[in-house]
């Protein structure tokens, strides 16, 4: 049962990656590839039905690990207190730049908000490659299951790194140039015009530093955290994960230059989910792993809630998950195709 | 100040500061499903018009409800987590059903009711309408049901580890506090979305702003407001007042200021609680109502604090005392004042009389200040508990976050939420100023399509 919930919080996480990383990745790149007002316009309206909706699964995979695994929630949530209340202040700028620019009809106004969505789009990235970074890698757990992180110490890693190291450095940036191109592959898909044009050039040439980031982590991973290999050595199934990692990246290429814009953009997802998929198999069955020695580990069995929660929890989670895959479709039927096709019918 | 007192206090701002934004959202969107099935059924555009108006405001609302409920979801974690370790197996429980089973609905639905009109037919609009509706009132219901485990545990086991599961997941979601305190809550946001739509209403008709939108918006909102107000304070405030009695005893007795136990104890209207000396000063009390109000006979004994350890009394009672007060005060208040404008609204002369409309006019504030009150009494009453009975307050914060962490982002949040207010307000008012008849203006960008 504990295993169950284990890969059902991975996944709900690999879905707000895989959702909201696109509508970061527009974010990221939007002052470079949206240039007119009718560019940054249809920029925004490629994202506008549907970013909340992709939000949510980041609050949905809280609120789930929360009740499953609440020794995790707890520790890690309160251990790495200030970058969090830093990430959630940048979704509070991004929510209101996405929403409000549109609201005034003035440049200066807009000019703003479109730094603001920018900026905050970019760190965001970067703070989440860097969580990711910082779980992998480990932190300072005491007896007590409780940490406190740090911003910077040395930046090394080790036992007692801080929040931000090279390694989690490295996360950072290889989050940003991967879903810099996943925004790009989406706007590409969802978009005409220069805008696609200038999209899809970006997407081509973000394609060779992303390949070579993910290179680049592989081994580092091992060096910031050896223990990361024995679980691919104990369970060769493990390898399946880095194997899906180098075919999409193979493949996207090809897609791109195809033109073949939904198969290049769903190929990224693919080429996200693989990548977490690796990072969750080398850390299984560690949730968070001590850099302290592995007796501080929070693991599976020390963060589990009690048996009697997680049974009721996988009924209503079932039938809960399945209506959320409804309510998505329909938006994503209605909202389908370019963006200027539904541009009209936007406001009222 | 020590650390849990700034754990405390940020919890209790951006909670607050949150509820401003729900508490409209989830009564407006009842009051838009209204609308709605009003244009459904007199095939009368103009309430497509006022429905489509007051959707410009809730976006606005529900865009800033959204940025400052995602902090809500984190802070457990951040601020309390010992709390969070031992109880998340029983409250963590109904949070992740709130974002599974409502946050999905309301933002997938509210895209499409916001942009899909044109594109779907009327019925399928209003059935997006009432899906948003549904999805901002399940919402509520879930966190209603984790305030009310803190309230009144029920349905739970204590695991070895010392950890709480769920011993029973129907025990838990038909917590009869649960459902108390959601009947009473939820009319409450009904109330401030009626004085919300009523003030627009009173403000167009005394700008003599033409066209019929003022009439329409004051008579939707006095009548939702007589019958929420009317509820607010009967059955729904009381019932939940009675069965505190019973469960929660010190908050009672806090709330009423009653330092000892009585039969034929007075109701205090006003007065200002003095715990050093165990009296209240200044009282204005109406005696043998407060027995009657709890037990229906003037002769019952109430429950005073004497009774109750000092340990255990609530730790900020005048705090406590004031709260209950002013919301039970204003209670009053806006159902003297709705059953006045009814009367007026059935005679037809609603419009004409300028000393009603300009508190209507005036008077939205309050159901926020009564709405905030009522969970200030909620919370502190609760105190020095923070599951009741279980865990105390001291023991649940985050030990290792210190104070000037806490003070940091606490004052990090201030300045954050004072530019939420100001850009609050802009948009508030622009929207107000141009009114329901003004065109749409652009295809702009996303959910606020102004
Ligand atoms: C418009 C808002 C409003 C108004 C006019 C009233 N209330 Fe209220 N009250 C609330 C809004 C509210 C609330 C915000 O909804 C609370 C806070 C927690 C809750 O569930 O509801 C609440 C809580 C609350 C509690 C429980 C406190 C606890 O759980 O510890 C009681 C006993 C009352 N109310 C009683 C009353 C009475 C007797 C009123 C009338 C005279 C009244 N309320 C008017
Ligand atoms: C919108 C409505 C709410 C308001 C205005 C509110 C207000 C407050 C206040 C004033 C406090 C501080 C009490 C004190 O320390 O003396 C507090 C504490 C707290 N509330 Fe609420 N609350 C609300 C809803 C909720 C809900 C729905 C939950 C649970 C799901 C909750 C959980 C807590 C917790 C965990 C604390 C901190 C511990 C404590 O001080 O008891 N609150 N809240
Ligand atoms: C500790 C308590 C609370 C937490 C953790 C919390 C969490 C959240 C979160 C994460 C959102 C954003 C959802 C999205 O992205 O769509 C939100 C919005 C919302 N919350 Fe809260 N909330 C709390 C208190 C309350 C209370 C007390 C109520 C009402 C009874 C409430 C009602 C709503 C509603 C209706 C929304 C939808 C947005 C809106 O209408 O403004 N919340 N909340």
């Amino acid at each position: 049962m504990a295993i169950l919930w284990f890969w059902i919080v991975a996944g709900m996480l690999a879905a707000y990656v895989v959702l909201d990383g696109f509508d970061l990745g527009v974010g990221i790149i939007y002052p470079f590839v949206a240039r007119t007002e009718e560019e940054r316009r249809h920029a925004l309206q490629s994202i506008g039905p549907v970013w909340d909706g992709n939000e949510v699964w980041l609050l949905a995979a809280g609120g789930t690990l929360f009740f499953a695994f609440p020794l995790l929630y707890a520790s890690s949530f309160s251990g790495f207190y200030l970058p969090l209340m830093i990430v959630l202040w940048l979704l509070i700028l991004r929510g209101l730049a996405v929403e409000l620019r549109g609201h005034v009809h003035d440049a200066l106004w807009r000019s703003l908000w479109d730094g603001v969505f920018f900026l905050a789009s970019t760190l965001l990235a970067i703070f989440f490659g860097a969580a990711l970074a910082n779980v992998i890698r480990g932190v300072p757990i005491g007896p007590d299951h409780y940490f406190f992180l740090p911003l910077w110490t040395n930046w090394r890693t080790g036992a007692s790194p801080g929040i931000l190291d090279w390694y989690t450095v490295l996360g950072g940036v290889m989050a940003l140039v991967a879903l810099a191109m996943h925004g790009a592959l989406y706007l590409a898909y969802k978009t005409e015009g220069a805008l696609l044009l200038r999209a899809h050039q970006l997407a081509k040439a973000l394609v060779v530093p992303v390949a070579v980031g993910a290179l680049v982590c592989i081994p580092a991973t091992v060096v910031a955290r050896p223990h990361s290999l024995e679980n691919y050595t104990a369970h060769p199934a493990s390898f399946l994960a880095p194997l899906a990692v180098v075919v999409s990246l193979g493949l996207l290429p090809r897609f791109i230059r195809a033109g073949r814009a939904l198969a290049a953009f769903l190929c990224s997802c693919a080429f996200l989910t693989a990548m977490l998929c690796g990072a969750a198999a080398g850390l299984f069955p560690v949730l968070l792993p001590s850099t302290l020695g592995s007796a501080g580990d929070i693991t599976l069995a020390s963060a589990v809630a009690g048996p009697h929660t997680l049974r009721v929890g996988l009924a209503w989670w079932s039938l809960g998950i399945v209506l959320a895959g409804v309510y998505f479709s329909i938006v994503y039927w209605l909202f389908r195709g370019k963006v200027s096709g539904y541009a009209d019918t936007y406001g009222h | 100040m020590d650390a849990l007192t700034l754990h405390r206090i940020h919890f209790a701002f951006t909670i607050t500061y949150h509820y401003l934004f729900p508490q409209l959202t989830m009564g407006l969107a009842l009051l838009i499903v209204v609308l709605k099935t009003l244009a459904l059924r007199t095939q009368d555009e103009r309430y497509n018009v006022a429905a489509r108006f007051w959707a410009r405001i809730f976006a606005v609302n529900f865009l800033l409800g959204v940025v400052t409920g995602i902090p809500m979801e984190f802070q457990f974690g951040t601020n309390w987590s010992e709390f969070s370790r031992r109880t998340g197996g029983v409250i963590g429980q109904p949070l992740a059903m709130e974002g599974v089973f409502s946050f999905f609905l309301e933002s997938a639905f509210l895209g499409l009711f916001l942009f899909g009109e044109k594109r779907l037919s009327p019925l399928a609009h209003w059935a997006s309408a009432f899906l948003v509706f549904l999805g901002s009132w399940i919402s509520g219901f879930f966190i209603i049901v984790t305030d009310a485990w803190m309230q009144h545990p029920v349905a739970y086991r204590l695991l070895p580890n010392g950890t709480y599961e769920v011993s029973s997941f129907w025990g838990l979601m038909m917590n009869p506090w649960a459902w108390l305190q959601y009947a009473h809550n939820m009319c409450g946001a009904v109330v401030t979305a009626a004085f919300v739509m009523s003030a627009v209403g009173a403000m167009y008709v005394l700008q003599q702003r033409s066209g019929p939108y003022g009439r329409i918006f004051l008579r939707t909102g006095v009548i939702a407001g007589i019958v929420s107000c009317t509820l607010q304070v009967f059955p729904t405030g009381d019932l939940h007042g009675k069965y505190m009695a019973k469960h929660q005893p010190a908050a009672v007795a806090g709330m009423e200021g009653l330092f000892h136990s009585e039969k034929g104890a007075p109701i205090v209207l006003m007065g200002q609680p003095d715990v050093e000396n165990q009296r209240i000063d200044n009282p204005l009390a109406v005696n043998k109502v407060l027995s009657f109000l709890i037990y229906g006979t003037t002769a019952a004994e109430v429950q005073g604090l004497d009774t109750i350890p000092r340990d255990q009394w609530p730790s900020t009672l005048p705090l406590l005392f004031y709260s209950y007060h002013i919301m039970a005060g204003l209670g009053t208040y806006f159902a003297l004042l709705m059953a006045i404008a009814g009367v007026l609204l059935w005679r037809g002369a609603l419009e004409r009389t300028r000393w009603i409309l300009w508190p209507l006019l005036l008077s939205f504030p309050l159901p926020y200040i009564a709405n905030t009150a009522g969970w200030m009494t909620a919370e502190i009453g609760r105190q020095p508990w923070l599951v009741y009975g279980l865990l105390r307050t001291s023991e649940g914060y985050s030990r290792h976050i210190g104070a000037g962490t806490s003070l940091f982002t606490l004052l990090g949040f201030l300045g954050m939420y004072t530019l939420l207010s100001v850009l609050w307000v802009i948009l508030v008012w622009t929207a107000i100023q141009r009114g329901p008849e003004a065109p749409a203006e652009g295809h702009t960008t996303a959910a606020l399509a102004s």
